[in-house]
């Protein structure tokens, strides 16, 4: 067991834990904050994915160990973002969620691809979201929401 | 404290008042009344028990609660049923909440008589019921508002949460609520004509985004509860196996392990882990090291299976259909013939969110949290396991992330492994995790299924003559349920879609084979029409290439009359792709398909070309007729999406395997399923205008697609597709 000083959503949290725990089960099972799923646990589905340092990031391959001063943001955080909250908009205007146990982990791929890229072509949304798997197959609404989301941001409405 | 009066009037009404909570207006659905209750099947099964929970909770503040009575695992029944039931009452929709209920005896289908998401039956079969309860709610409130105000109640009118009366008189259903529940529930209601639906055939959205977009959504996995274990099981390596003895040390020293023991499994025996948290639990399992009894167990072999299964193939099993001359075939000259064999692998379902069930047991009681579409049945054997009776233990419905079939389960077999858990450690709760390994590893797939088909063709490009054998593992042979759906020894479940085509084909003969194979099998999203409207399909498609006819057209001819259903979505089908259907770029081709199940008909047309020896889809457009699209919206999403879903079965490597009884995949990076790269670039809906009875979206999306796409890489590339996973040289 280790003690680590964690940034989370902008706030200093501490967590007493085995240096190998993953950064996924510390926020699930430490921090209380489940919004950030377990899929796969091998970085396969990207349901765990956090930003990093403002990198999309798998949190269930990496340990806590690793993280060090970092900043996380997670989908509890990603409203304090303008461009987060613009995704989270346009994922509810499109209805875009069906079982929606994959969608944290595809809003904080969004959300990175959109802070990249402002205006995104089908070929950086098959590149950016293309390791998240949605296994309802909501994939033709999480191109439209993108889509969506980058016009209201380009409009200055988020 | 909440005083609990109870108005038992003619055995199905009971109301509960709860000071903090409101009061719960509780219509139990009689069985007469049901029965004399307008168009629709009657149902079989009615609701024995009424234990104190609502469908309809009229909240002093307004908001309308109303009881789910299913799962919601994606499918929008969260968002749909409460629609319905709100259509009926007149609610204001932005105050209405959607629950899902607790296992009980009145929340079963009325048609199964079991709880049950399953048989895309959520929709079709609680149409009429929450309709009703839509308008005794309303009626009931109508009542009280009448009597309050000295009139009758045909003076009244009602409209987004307010009954009005004469001279101005309104009186929202919140303050109406605690004197409406005093009133008789009515037997009889007259319904809404459909022209007065102000929700029903709507496009709303869906209750639950904005809680599944920002993480708030809480899924059975997510529960966390005072002093909670969580605990990982290690199964055998061969299904049935048990263990001979195991090595628990270095699991015990990992920090937050609480306890090591081997439970009784389904088949066989594993070993159970409890810790602290699902870390140290994972840890403490990858350290155990357990010899296995592998003796008297078969280990599978898909390799030999195939051999086996093709073997089986070339000799006729039981009949599931016989229409016509059984020798036609022998008349029709061999140039005239097609002998086509398929085979289909093995499929996980693999759900996002992994298999879990909580349960804490009591003693003389137990509380269970499970995302289950088999409540009455987990709950069941829950309570056996713990020596209760199903009423002495809480089942609480848990948000689920998909299922697909793979939360409805014969066994139980997760919620058996977590109350044996449970029971040794008595009062604490204790989660059961199954990993994505456990998951892929587990079994329960869709069988692995082989068939051999000869078609004989007439003159004029029809099939005359149509031989079809079908081999595979029966879903229901053994289980509560066979008497139901295994007749003359044919599971009807591997052979629906064929043995009942909508085509009109004058010699039909199709026969089944159920081997026993020691892996266990499970429905998967549309079941047996997942492969055979695989090879329907494709070989109706190769008929009309060889007849030189267009692929709608030649269906049309092909169909029986009294097929509206087909018949409808082709023409719209038709009408929806004439702009481009034949005039595509050069290296994309169009595939089409259609197909009826769960008494849903779809048309699929697909513009594809081949990219990095993949199918790239360009565009897929779908036609629906499912009756009455209660959600239009929702039925849209249903079909946009579940045809990705179908398309699991196009992956490369998208098959389960068994190399000398175990499986080779291991997670998903060994079996992958469909990403966005794999899915339609865009897909079109359009549904069939209807005021038929509702029916089936959840599974009818699924069989279309695989077959569709197939047809245009035949177009493409000459070749037939009939082996899958596919690959493309």
């Amino acid at each position: 067991m280790a003690t680590y000083q964690l940034n989370v959503n902008g706030q200093r949290r501490e967590v007493n834990v085995d240096p190998s725990t993953p950064l996924l089960w510390v926020l699930r099972e430490d921090l209380k904050m489940t919004g950030t799923k377990y899929g796969c646990g091998i970085s396969a589905c990207g349901a765990c994915t956090v930003h990093l340092a403002g990198v999309a990031t798998r949190s269930c391959i990496v340990p806590i160990s690793h993280v060090g001063d970092r900043p996380i943001v997670t989908i509890e955080g990603i409203s304090q973002d303008s461009v987060g909250r613009a995704v989270q908009d346009a994922w509810v205007a499109t209805d875009v969620v069906q079982c929606g146990y994959c969608q944290s982990g595809q809003i904080m791929a969004a959300v990175a691809l959109l802070k990249e890229t402002t205006k995104p072509t089908e070929k950086n949304i098959e590149e950016s979201m293309g390791g998240n798997l949605c296994r309802c197959g909501t994939y033709p609404r999480i191109r439209a929401a993108i889509k969506s989301a980058a016009a209201q941001i380009a409009k200055g409405g988020a | 404290m909440a005083a609990a009066i109870e108005l038992n009037r003619r055995g199905f009404l009971r109301v509960s008042f709860a000071a903090a909570s409101g009061l719960f207006v509780s219509l139990y659905l009689d069985p007469k009344s049901l029965s004399m209750a307008q168009e629709g099947p009657m149902p079989q099964a009615a609701a024995k028990a009424y234990p104190p929970d609502a469908f309809v909770n009229i909240r002093p503040d307004g908001k309308i609660v109303i009881q789910v009575n299913r799962l919601e695992f994606g499918q929008g029944v969260q968002t749909s049923l409460p629609m319905v039931l709100a259509d009926e009452l007149d609610a204001d929709w932005s105050n209405v909440i959607g629950q899902l209920a607790p296992a009980a005896d009145v929340y079963k289908d009325p048609l199964f008589g079991i709880q049950i998401v399953g048989g895309s039956g959520s929709i079709a079969h609680s149409f009429r019921q929450y309709r009703e309860l839509g308008a005794k709610t309303r009626a009931m409130l109508v009542a009280a508002a009448a009597e309050r105000w000295g009139t009758t109640p045909e003076q009244c009118r009602t409209e987004a949460g307010v009954v009005h009366g004469p001279g101005g008189r309104s009186g929202t259903y919140a303050e109406l609520a605690s004197e409406a529940a005093r009133k008789p529930v009515p037997a009889k209601v007259n319904l809404k004509s459909p022209a007065d639906f102000r929700l029903i055939g709507k496009r709303v959205k869906r209750l639950d985004s904005s809680a599944k977009c920002n993480g708030t959504l809480k899924f059975g996995l997510d529960l966390d509860l005072p002093g909670m274990k969580v605990a990982v099981v290690a199964h055998p390596p061969v299904f049935g196996a048990r263990v001979k003895s195991v090595v628990d040390d270095e699991a015990r020293r990992i920090d937050g392990v609480r306890d090591v023991f081997e439970i009784p499994l389904a088949k066989g025996t594993g070993v159970a882990v409890v810790a602290d948290k699902f870390w140290p639990a994972k840890q403490a399992r990858s350290r155990l090291k357990i010899e296995w009894d592998l003796g008297g167990v078969e280990a599978a072999d898909s390799a030999e299976l195939w051999t086996r299964y093709k073997q089986l193939a070339a000799t006729p099993g039981n009949v599931a259909t016989s229409n016509g001359d059984a020798n036609a075939m022998d008349k029709i000259p061999a140039q005239n013939r097609i002998v086509a064999e398929y085979e289909f692998p093995f499929l996980a379902h693999t759900p996002m969110e992994p298999l879990n069930t909580t349960v804490r047991f009591d003693g003389d009681k137990a509380e269970v949290w499970a995302g289950s579409q088999f409540q009455t049945v987990d709950q069941m054997a829950v309570a056996e396991v713990l020596g209760l009776k199903p009423d002495q233990v809480t089942f609480h419905t848990e948000m689920a992330g998909g299922g697909f079939g793979r939360r409805a389960v014969t066994d139980s077999h997760v919620q058996r492994e977590a109350a044996v858990i449970a029971k040794r450690l008595r009062g604490t709760a204790v989660k059961l995790v199954w990993t994505r390994e456990d998951d892929v590893q587990g079994g329960y797939y869709r069988p692995m299924h082989f068939h051999r088909v000869e078609v004989g063709i007439g003159p004029n490009g029809l099939p005359l003559a149509w031989r079809h054998v079908i081999v595979g593992q029966s879903l229901l042979a053994g289980t509560p349920f066979e008497s139901f759906a295994i007749k003359n020894g044919v599971d009807s479940t591997a052979t629906e879609g064929t043995a009942d085509t909508h085509y009109n084909i004058p010699n039909l003969h199709v026969t089944a084979h159920h081997p026993k194979v020691n892996v266990p099998v499970l429905w998967w999203r549309s079941v047996g029409h997942t492969h055979n409207a695989f090879v329907m399909e494709t070989l109706v498609d190769e008929l009309a290439t060889r007849a030189r006819m267009d692929p709608i057209a030649y269906r049309q001819k092909l169909l029986k009359p009294e097929a509206k259903k087909l018949l409808r979505t082709l023409d719209l089908l038709d009408n929806e792709t004439a702009s481009w259907r034949n005039k595509l770029p050069k290296g994309h081709a169009l595939g089409v398909s259609c197909h009826e199940c769960f008494d849903t008909g779809v048309a699929c047309a697909v513009d594809v070309s081949i990219e990095n020896k993949r199918p790239k889809i360009h565009r897929a457009v779908l036609a629906v007729d499912c009756g009455i699209a209660v959600n239009p919206l929702s039925v849209e999403s249903q079909f946009q999406a579940g045809i990705g879903f179908g398309l699991t079965q196009l992956m490369p490597k998208g098959a389960i395997t068994l190399k000398n009884g175990v499986v080779e995949q291991r997670n998903w990076d060994g079996y992958v399923p469909p990403y966005i790269i794999d899915a339609p670039v865009a897909v079109d809906v359009h549904i069939v205008p209807s005021t038929e009875a509702p029916t089936g979206c959840g599974e009818p999306p699924v069989p279309v697609i695989s077959p569709a796409v197939v047809n245009a890489l035949s177009r493409l590339t000459g070749k037939r597709y009939r082996s899958l996973p596919l690959v493309l040289v």
